[in-house]
């Protein structure tokens, strides 16, 4: 029953509740780094890597800090101070010991600081443990959501990197060139993520 | 009243301690986990144009400067920056700056449509790249310039632009980067020194007749320029003349007498500066 509930939260964080493409957060690295694939890919290892990190700092310090103290109003200071000094030593530590990855993630990584996806996985993921499911939603599904979440927004640059690279060539009308068309085939792709409704809750019934 | 003060306080203190925790073990990891600096590199870095073009032969500014810091590069290799760039550099390193000279690109081609014409009439994809590959290209001279502007949208410096079918530079803005050189498909955009030079403006290397019919100002290969020029600084190779501009002296004899006027000069004259 674990395993199962699990494994739904990590496909629905991927299809289903896309943090890019159904949340539409993270929108600026989506727009802004989805240009090629290498840097595409660049940017959502970062992003995976800081979600994890992010939730499994933020979510124990809500349970065990905030909650019992009825401070849990100061969640969204705390979790961007926190996200923020997480990604600066996740930077120390590569620039340390993998240079090279240091140097190909370049500007991503401080980008990730001010990342509202990043947030938005520690903050919303606090949302489904208050609220009533089918099953208990621990500290692993917390994980696992963040891990999904990280996924999700590889997909959906990684998708959204070989649109352009077909807008590229195409023969775009002066008024939409850059950025407009760039929205359309966005909204698009987001679009067709909606096909996703409800897939993960037939392919795999819970309760 | 004193109950929300010290919950005031209480949740004052989480986030400024939580602060405090995280700045500690920030400050901590990063004396921990220093990596030193190459500060020669950092001084360089500062120096150099930061155009990261690449022209150097090193992977953009921040490789020149590592490879200048580690004794492994000359100076000088920055075109962008030109003579005052090396010269900054040399002080940095404590070594003689020597002499650069100024180098602009040039296109090799006046087939304007007025000169030439296309073979076909050319629908596809408005890039050079791309209709080179299409049965040798459309213009009537398969050496000569496509004129869809790949090299506009490569350079960084608005230094070339295409008029009348024909990519010309400005080599006012023309910071010798290289990028159009590498960009161009038919290889007819090189770099030269700025010097008043006579120059050949053409890169076909067919034969005096089918030179002649594919383009009004094509180069026949017909050795007029060579037998002409009194410093031996022309050589006619593979139907096409070559000026040497470090051995030319600026006569423009030959400009005079090429019959094609493919022949022209660059005078610095026109220069800005």
């Amino acid at each position: 029953m674990l395993i199962k509930t699990l494994v739904a939260v990590f496909l629905a964080a991927i299809l289903t509740e896309n943090y890019v493409l159904s949340k539409f957060l993270g929108i600026c690295p989506f727009l802004g780094v989805s240009k090629k694939l290498n840097s595409a890919v660049g940017m959502s290892i970062a992003v995976t890597v800081v979600m994890v990190l992010a939730t499994a700092v933020t979510f124990p310090i809500y349970t065990y800090l905030l909650v019992p103290n009825g401070l849990d109003y100061l969640q969204t200071i705390l979790f961007i101070l926190v996200i923020a000094g997480l990604v600066q030593l996740v930077e120390i530590v590569l620039k340390k010991y993998i240079p090279s990855l240091y140097k190909s993630l370049g500007i991503y990584l401080p980008l990730i600081t001010t990342n509202c996806a990043v947030l938005g996985v520690t903050m919303l993921v606090l949302q489904k443990v208050t609220s009533t499911t089918a099953y208990e939603y621990t500290y692993l599904h917390a994980l696992i959501n963040a891990f999904g979440a990280g996924i999700g927004f590889l997909v959906a640059m990684v998708m959204f990197a070989g649109v352009r690279g077909k807008l590229e060539n195409a023969d775009i009308p002066k008024s939409l060139k850059g950025l407009p068309i760039t929205l359309v085939a966005a909204a698009l792709v987001s679009l067709s993520f909606l096909g996703f409704a409800g897939f993960v809750d037939k392919l795999i019934p819970l309760g | 009243m004193n109950s929300v003060l010290s919950s005031v306080l209480f949740a004052t203190a989480v986030v400024a301690g939580i602060g405090l925790l995280i700045g500690l073990i920030l400050s901590i990891a990063s004396i921990v986990m220093a990596v030193p600096k190459n500060e020669k590199a950092e001084a360089l870095l500062a120096v150099l144009p930061g155009a990261n073009c690449g022209a150097c032969g090193f992977s953009g500014c921040s490789g020149y400067a590592e490879a200048l810091s580690k004794g492994e590069a000359k100076v000088g290799l920055c075109p962008v920056g030109g003579e005052s760039c090396a010269k900054d550099c040399a002080a940095v390193l404590g070594v003689d700056a020597g002499e650069t000279v100024r180098q602009t690109a040039v296109v090799r081609c006046t087939g304007s449509l007025s000169n030439t014409s296309d073979k076909a009439q050319y629908m596809g994809l408005q890039s050079c790249s791309a209709a080179a590959r299409i049965g040798g290209g459309v213009t009537a001279c398969t050496y000569g310039c496509l004129g869809l502007g790949d090299c506009e949208k490569a350079c960084p410096y608005d230094a070339i632009h295409v008029y009348n079918g024909v990519a010309v530079v400005n080599s006012n803005n023309c910071k010798a980067c290289s990028l159009c050189v590498k960009t161009c498909p038919r290889g007819i955009i090189s770099l030269v020194p700025v010097k008043d030079a006579a120059i050949n403006l053409c890169s076909n290397k067919d034969k005096g007749a089918a030179a002649k019919k594919a383009c009004k100002t094509g180069c026949i290969g017909c050795r007029i320029c060579e037998k002409t020029c009194p410093s031996k600084a022309i050589k006619v190779e593979n139907n096409v003349a070559f000026i040497d501009p470090d051995k030319c002296i600026g006569c423009k004899e030959c400009v005079t007498v090429c019959p094609q006027k493919s022949i022209s000069y660059f005078d610095t004259a026109l220069l800005k500066q």
